[in-house]
């Protein structure tokens, strides 16, 4: 995956600089968490890293071996492959906080 | 090791089992784990929760065609591959050969977020994924508490274990899952409440320095099971359980009697040795010539061509063959021939278990007819009085089992003849000999005595043991007024009963002499007196002829007389009334 560089200067964190967010979703069939989740990281990835994203759905009915690569357990699950070090969020991201941590948006607290 | 001859299982058992296959697990559980259902193996660290999970999975395939799917929270793939290929598991092999599926499921504690609602959907497609992948009957998860600490939210996760438990029943395969050991609860994160079908206990505790690992089947719905702790161990193929109770009274029985190396021992035991395939103990204080006895026995054994398995917990082989060699037991040529196989280890090398376990092992590779254990007692002190009868007991059914016939010798102390454990011992042993130091007059001296020899003929006779560099010899001591007189004292005894002896004849020879001279002076007065009486005879006969010889002069003279006086008539009258007259004078 080519790593497109992004003129625009990110306005809250330096880290968002020159950066592309590849972005997994492990769902299982189209469940209300899944959906939730994938709505839920569409509207953040939007909000925050809007042209600089892009989100693969997997769906573990179709591909059940896919789990084991990217160690999924729990259901739903955002992989972030990049940037670098891969980081899991596990649940439906209804909660904002950790998942913009997750998503290296925000520094831990 | 396998065959003990006796395989428990429950007739009225409805619940179907799985059998892991595990040395003994099957025995205790009476007939395996519960068939598809979950199984909970808790423990401490170190206990083998990971290897009795394994190898459940490894025989699963390799015995019973299972095939089964190992996930692994704790150890990678590499890693589980190495740890059992120690134990001659392939396990490499297996998963190439897709009977066996390994699934390592690794969370970074810090690189998962939490947000909002999520189930662990992912494990079950993980899981399932693998099951039908291979077609697998077996599951092992280890350890699922892994999860407790990748996954912050305790609530989610216990919803979804009962669910997985319920899961894997509706699935049908029979899973084992591990846990730790908690300190107040069976595991530390409560998973007994999920998993209530059976639960087994693993234990590893330290009792006189000595580590011996334990196993308990704390609960077996639906089925009966032995409740008792069992000693266990991992050895080099695997786990290996020791249910003594479990052990039955059904040996096959010979009548075949063997010799013991020793001629006169032999006269003792009804003239013809111990039964083949019974137990003896040899007791004796330090010195007695236990070891001796039972190297004979052994050399005997070789001479017939049997193999011999001499377990030494005191002496190395080569110090035994060495001081054999001095009382005429070549033991070296019987190695060399591989008749003749020394075992020997410090009995505080290991636990008993593994001590038992090594021996079985020695015993199933060389398949010898004869077992000599010199001396079971040092083996005994590496556990309780309660674990060691155990062991003894143990390992006497599997000589038994196998005919083997056993031989060993028991260490007492000076004073006491017999300890306590020889108590206990001596109800499992057919045969009992003692050997015994007789102290007295400056020295000491060996005797031997048969305490008991079931379903044979003993003495009752205690024996001299004489030791030389010729080998053994038994004699008999001497039984007189003054009590039983061995070595010296036994010799003294005999030379003066011999110079009483020699005193004795000679003095009938002197008595013999005598009467012989008496009777010589007899004869001889006899044969003067009979001398004396023919004389007087002769000098009776020659009186009368010269009483004969004057009548025939006087009637001479007489009829002289009368022809001269004329009187003619008077001649033939007086000459028949002649001699009337002189008889008359």
């Amino acid at each position: 995956m080519k790593n497109k560089t992004v003129k625009r200067r990110a306005s809250d964190s330096h880290r968002q600089h020159a950066k592309f967010w590849q972005l997994r979703l492990y769902v299982m069939d189209q469940t209300l968490k899944s959906v939730i989740a994938f709505s839920n990281l569409k509207k953040m990835c939007e909000n925050h890293l809007k042209g600089r994203y892009r989100i693969t759905v997997i769906d573990l009915v179709d591909q059940p071996h896919l789990a084991k690569g990217d160690q999924i357990l729990a259901v739903p699950t955002v992989v972030r492959k990049l940037p670098k070090p891969v980081q899991t969020i596990i649940g439906d991201l209804s909660d904002l906080e950790p998942v913009l941590v997750g998503l290296d948006l925000r520094a831990a607290p | 090791m396998k065959n003990n001859g006796h395989k428990l299982t429950s007739p009225a058992s409805l619940l179907p089992k799985c059998r892991t296959g595990i040395q003994g697990l099957d025995e205790i559980t009476a007939g395996g784990l519960p068939r598809g259902r979950p199984t909970l193996v808790c423990g401490g660290a170190g206990c083998g929760k990971t290897l009795l999970a394994t190898e459940f999975l490894v025989r699963g395939a390799v015995q019973f065609g299972e095939p089964g799917v190992f996930m692994a929270f704790e150890e990678t793939e590499a890693e589980l591959k190495a740890n059992v290929a120690s134990l001659g598991f392939d396990l490499a092999g297996l998963v190439r050969r897709k009977k066996i599926a390994i699934d390592y499921v690794h969370i970074e504690p810090g690189e998962v977020m939490e947000s909002g609602e999520y189930d662990l959907e992912g494990l079950f497609v993980r899981l399932n994924h693998a099951i039908d992948a291979i077609g697998a009957k077996r599951v092992v998860l280890d350890t699922l508490e892994a999860l407790f600490a990748c996954l912050p939210n305790e609530g989610i996760l216990r919803a979804e274990l009962r669910r997985l438990f319920r899961w894997l029943k509706d699935k049908g395969v029979t899973a084992v899952i591990t846990a730790e050991r908690g300190r107040e609860q069976m595991t530390r994160h409560g998973l007994e409440e999920y998993v209530s079908d059976c639960v087994i206990l693993l234990d590893h505790r330290v009792n006189d320095q000595i580590a011996t690992r334990h196993l308990r089947v704390v609960k077996y719905r639906g089925a009966m099971h032995g409740t008792n702790e069992f000693p266990f161990l991992i050895g080099n193929e695997g786990i290996s359980v020791l249910p003594i109770t479990s052990l039955g009274l059904n040996h096959k029985i010979s009548a075949e009697r063997i010799a013991t190396g020793i001629p006169r021992l032999d006269a003792m035991l009804g003239g013809r040795g111990f039964f083949r395939g019974s137990s003896i103990l040899l007791t004796g204080t330090p010195g007695t010539g236990k070891t001796i006895v039972g190297a004979n026995f052994a050399q005997a054994a070789c001479r017939r061509g049997e193999r011999v398995l001499f377990f030494s917990f005191e002496e190395s082989p080569n110090q035994i063959i060495r001081n054999m060699h001095s009382i005429g037991l070549r033991l070296e040529a019987l190695v060399k021939r591989g008749l003749l196989r020394f075992h020997s280890a410090r009995p505080s090398l290991y636990g008993l278990e593994m001590h038992l376990a090594t021996m079985f092992k020695e015993i199933a590779a060389f398949q010898p007819r004869v077992v000599v254990v010199d001396p079971i007692t040092s083996l005994m002190d590496a556990g309780t009085d309660s674990e060691s009868k155990a062991m003894v007991t143990r390992l006497i059914d599997y000589l038994k089992a196998g005919q083997v016939t056993s031989l060993f010798t028991s260490l007492t102390q000076g004073g006491h003849v017999l300890q306590q454990s020889e108590m206990a011992m001596s109800s499992l042993m057919d045969s009992w000999l003692l050997l015994q130091d007789l102290e007295g007059n400056g020295e000491r001296n060996r005797v031997l005595y048969v305490l008991k020899a079931r379903g044979m003929a003993h003495s009752n006779q205690v024996r001299e043991f004489l030791i030389s560099d010729r080998g053994i010899d038994l004699v008999d001591a001497y039984i007189g007024p003054s009590g039983v007189l061995t070595g010296a004292a036994r010799v003294a005894q005999t030379a003066r009963e011999k110079a009483e002896a020699l005193a004795g004849q000679q003095e009938a020879a002197r008595r013999q002499r005598e009467l012989k001279r008496k009777r010589a002076t007899l004869e001889q007065q006899i044969a003067a007196l009979r001398s004396e009486h023919e004389a007087s005879a002769e000098e009776l006969r020659q009186i009368d002829e010269q009483v004969g010889t004057q009548t025939r002069l006087l009637t001479t003279e007489r009829t002289e007389l009368g022809r001269l006086r004329q009187a003619d008539v008077l001649v033939a009258a007086g000459a028949r009334s002649n001699p009337k007259l002189k008889n008359g004078n």
